[in-house]
């Protein structure tokens, strides 16, 4: 085992600023960036603001950007840098700071608000559900997200532009809206409700010039923009190319908005 | 006075997890208002980090499989303690629970003919755990968190605010159960964001909290284990039931030291891994104890054949219950046939092709590539016990998850005890969840309809003592009690450092009388280090504050588990004597309740030395007869007494 001493920059401050502090820190075999923060934090600066939960990979709590990539700290480990490389770690910069490394993340929750729930089929009752693997394997894959937001955080739509966020889902949510409509039961259709259609016209597909950095950063390994978004936006021009289907979507989806 | 924000609602759910989000559910469609209050964002609650699967007799691969059998295998491997009624219900109704996940949207892996699939699991008859490769607990908060989501969406389509029915408040901590005499009147707890306190009124609380790893150095457990919701209903005045169990995980990682604990799903085992030591012999064939000796396989041939013919072949003894694994490769290390780094060898790399482990083990082999650089494709994993899962917890009414003594209360999930007796089985956790979490809102929601008139005030004094206790870490100068120095203020990561490694060393896997003294005494050092806990920097995100309030948490858990240990003079699941190696049938029928001493829920008044903490014997109730039917007259005297036998 070979400990050594590393340099940090971490950023500290709140919403009325703040900048990077310096920190020198032991560093052991087999450690990631999130055992060192932890290290500042219990020897250094007790009150340095973290998330983290699972220390695994599995809850996406610890996102953050290290040396200026977006990031889960729990899972980028200490080998991937050189020992005389200074080690900048900042808060997401998509999303406005509460204190140090932890962020107001609140847009996420919100946009997953907006995208309707799964719609179970009227004729079957619990226990009754059949679904081929090859069936579910796609809506599975977009199911795998952790809710880290470093798609969200990466995307160019919001990350230097407030202004889109209204309009805007994100990589997140327009895959969400991509996996319920791939549920091969789900019965939004019969309710008059187009994913498809809802995904440009709502949730703000347009934008989207896929680019694949979402897909770059994610941690899950999730193909983001090649398995969701762009087949969401082939339907989506199928459907728009096509007055009648455009038409009769648009007719039916009426009764439920509000 | 204290300036704080009060709300008001009717049931309050402390707990964001699989068993507080169930809860939630049902309290909020039987018509109660709902909160719900979690101390990380929503939907990063311990449950998400569940691997395995989520057991439930629903029999779509072994058409044998129902609920008596699940029953049965529960009974067993609790070693008969479990709160009988709990695990009959368990059974009975898990099928139902995960049936109603599929039409929340939930996707489970499938079978063939398109049924959700079931995969083999310690201590499982047959293969019964529904699962989602191997991140199956993602699936199950995440289904729970977009059903709320679609909840609050009908609410936002009613009442134009989606959170006028069913709300979460995250980041937030709660710190004490208010009381109105002896009844429940809300919830006391900080934001964690800006440190500002609030109060929740509401007649009835719900806690589901989880677990208490977070006492132990090795522990699969996250931060938030520190035993809140035990030591809420405690201080609350509800007592804890047989806290000396605690289930020690067979297979943590056990190399880089800072990923030591991490879980290592009992998958790997159930889809054909197995255990060797550092002479390649599969060891577990040494350890399978007398009472399992008819059910598993008695060399490795019959083992293997197994995977392919459970009918005609019994099963490997990897596939023990924990409790068993975890003893046996805590023997094969001490006797120094363990692997480099202290642990023993996992292997699938000789049992099945690479892309087959890829595609049913896929965080797995993601865990040990980023985390260890091993490719378990190609060589073993090292592996050992870890701190995983506490069986003990919340004394409650089976039928309604009920807290025992105070009215208005009521547990479900980790933090409630009974369903699992000595031993948990794997997967028997989530199922466990749906089941009490819809219980403990239905009654909730129930017990709080019937209030409408009569609520229960809030206390303001309480309010006062709850605000003094919560900023008592920002003044922590004062001389301890009864020493005549000012001694400096205590580091809380110091302070917690050294509880986890007393309870880790002395309270651990093998416990001894002397060893388990020693950690009383510690404990007792600690409680009044405790109060000198310091913090610097202000309320707003201060993790070193909220560390120095979860201390209390953590050493009055410690402190039960700790006694109800040395108490218990038998070896039985969870709960291992080096001095007292053997069950002892006498001790089948015993509960071990712990309650706070001083029931004015004070804990300042109470003795540093003596403890916080008074223990009771409570006989259970008998098992009921038709249940005692399901099994054979040989099993069941290998485990009841000879009264309980002819009763
Ligand atoms: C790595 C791992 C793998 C596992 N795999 C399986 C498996 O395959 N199958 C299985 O059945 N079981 C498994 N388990 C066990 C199972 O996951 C847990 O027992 C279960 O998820 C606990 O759920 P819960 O709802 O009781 O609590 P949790 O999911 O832990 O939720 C607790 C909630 O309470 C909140 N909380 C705690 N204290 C406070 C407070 N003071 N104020 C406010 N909120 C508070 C937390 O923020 C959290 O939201 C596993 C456990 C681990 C650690
Ligand atoms: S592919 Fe689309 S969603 Fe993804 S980062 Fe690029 S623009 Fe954003
Ligand atoms: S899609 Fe990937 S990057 Fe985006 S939130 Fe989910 S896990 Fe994170
Ligand atoms: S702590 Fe859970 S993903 Fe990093």
């Amino acid at each position: 085992m070979s400990s050594y001493e590393a340099a940090f920059k971490v950023w500290r401050g709140d919403i009325k600023g703040g900048g990077l502090e310096d920190f020198k820190i032991e560093v052991n075999d087999g450690e990631v960036v999130l055992d060192i923060i932890h290290r500042i934090q219990a020897t250094q600066a007790p009150d340095l603001a973290v998330r983290w939960n699972c220390k695994a990979g599995k809850c996406g709590s610890c996102s953050a950007e290290i040396n200026g990539r977006p990031r889960l700290m729990c899972m980028t480990r200490m080998s991937v840098f050189t020992r005389d490389e200074t080690i900048t770690v900042t808060p997401l910069r998509a999303f406005p700071v509460i204190r140090d490394l932890v962020t107001d993340v609140g847009f996420n929750y919100q946009k997953a608000r907006e995208v309707p729930s799964f719609v179970p089929p009227a004729d079957l009752g619990p226990g009754e559900y059949r679904m081929f693997q090859e069936d579910v394997d796609r809506s599975q894959e977009f199911r795998k997200c952790i809710e880290c937001f470093l798609c969200q955080d990466t995307c160019h739509v919001v990350r230097d532009h407030e202004e889109n966020k209204t309009a805007f889902a994100g990589p997140r949510f327009l895959m969400r809206v991509a996996e319920l409509d791939m549920h091969p039961l789900d019965a939004a259709e019969s309710t008059g409700l187009d994913r498809k259609a809802t995904a440009q016209e709502e949730h703000g597909l347009g934008y989207c010039n896929i680019t694949k950095c979402c897909s770059e950063v994610c941690p899950e390994g999730i193909h983001i923009t090649d398995n969701a978004l762009i087949p969401l936006k082939e339907r989506a021009v199928d459907r728009k190319y096509d007055p009648l289907v455009w038409l009769g979507s648009k007719i039916r989806r009426r009764p439920t908005e509000g | 006075m204290s300036v704080v924000d009060r709300q008001d609602w009717d049931v309050v759910v402390v707990g964001a997890g699989g068993a507080g989000l169930r809860a939630a559910i049902e309290a909020r469609e039987r018509g109660a208002r709902t909160a719900v209050i979690c101390k990380s964002l929503f939907g990063k609650a311990h449950t998400v980090m569940a691997e395995g699967g989520i057991a439930a007799a629903m029999g779509n691969v072994n058409s044998g499989d129902n609920w008596e059998v699940h029953f049965r295998d529960t009974m067993r491997g609790g070693k008969f303690l479990n709160q009988w009624r709990m695990a009959e219900l368990h059974a009975n109704e898990a099928p139902d629970r995960v049936w109603e996940l599929e039409t929340w949207g939930a996707l489970f892996d499938r079978t063939k003919d398109g049924r959700i699939s079931q995969r083999n699991f310690g201590g499982h008859e047959y293969p019964r755990l529904a699962h989602v490769g191997d991140r199956t607990g993602l699936e199950l908060i995440r289904t729970l968190q977009q059903k709320i989501v679609s909840l609050q969406q009908e609410d936002f389509r009613e009442t134009g605010d989606y959170e006028s029915r069913l709300k979460v408040f995250q980041e937030c901590t709660v710190t004490r159960v208010l009381k109105d005499g002896d009844k429940v009147s809300g919830v006391f707890g900080y934001e964690r964001e800006s440190g500002r306190f609030f109060v929740l009124e509401a007649p009835a609380v719900v806690i589901a909290t989880g677990g208490i790893g977070k006492s132990f150095k090795v522990t699969s457990n996250s931060w938030e284990y520190t035993g809140d919701g035990h030591a809420l209903a405690l201080l609350a005045g509800a007592p804890l039931l047989n806290m000396e169990f605690v289930q020690f995980h067979p297979t943590g990682m056990v190399w880089p030291p800072s990923v030591k604990g991490i879980l290592v799903t009992e998958s790997v085992r159930g889809d054909g891994g197995v255990l060797r030591n550092s002479e390649g012999k599969r060891f577990m064939f040494d350890y399978i104890p007398d009472v399992f000796k008819e059910k598993y396989a008695q060399s490795e041939e019959e083992g293997d054949r197994w995977y392919e013919d459970p009918d005609h072949n019994r099963r490997p003894p990897e596939l023990l219950p924990r409790d068993e694994v975890a003893r046996a490769i805590n023997s094969e290390v001490k006797a120094g046939r363990g692997s480099p780094h202290g642990g023993v060898f996992l292997d699938v790399s000789t049992r099945m092709p690479a892309e087959v482990i890829r595609r049913r083990l896929p965080s797995m082999y993601h865990q040990f590539k980023e985390l260890a650089d091993v490719d378990i494709t190609a060589e073993a994993m090292e592996v050992g016990p870890t701190c995983h899962y506490v069986m003990g917890g919340i004394a409650v009414e089976s039928d309604t998850a009920a807290a025992r003594g105070v009215p208005g209360l009521f547990a479900a999930g980790e933090v409630a005890g009974g369903m699992h007796g000595s031993n948990r089985l794997g997967g028997n956790s989530l199922s466990d969840l749906l089941v009490f979490g819809r219980r403990a809102g239905w009654h909730a929601a129930e017990y709080a309809a019937g209030l409408t008139d009569t609520r229960p005030p809030v206390d303001e004094d309480q309010i006062d003592t709850a605000a003094a206790e919560a900023l008592r870490p920002f003044s922590a100068e004062g001389p301890a009690p009864g020493a005549d120095d000012g001694r400096p203020p205590e580091n809380p990561y110091t302070l917690h450092q050294e509880l986890q490694q007393a309870m880790n060393d002395l309270v651990g896997i093998i416990r001894r009388e002397g060893e388990m003294e020693r950690a009383l005494e510690k404990l007792a050092d600690l409680r009044v280090r405790a109060r000198r806990a310091g913090v610097e920097g202000h309320r707003q995100f201060n993790p070193g504050w909220h560390l120095s309030l979860d201390l209390r948490n953590m050493l009055l858990v410690s402190e039960c588990v700790a006694r109800a240990a040395l108490e218990r003079t038998e070896s039985r699941g969870g709960h291992t004597r080096e001095d007292h190696p053997a069950m002892d049938r006498k001790w089948r029928n015993v509960n071990l309740l712990c309650a706070l001493t001083d029931p004015t829920g004070g804990l300042l008044a109470t003795d540093p030395v003596s403890g916080q903490i008074t223990l009771t014997r409570e006989i259970t109730e008998p098992i009921r007869a038709d249940l005692l039917a399901l099994f054979e007259k040989e099993e069941l005297v290998k485990y009841l007494a000879e009264e309980e036998l002819y009763e």
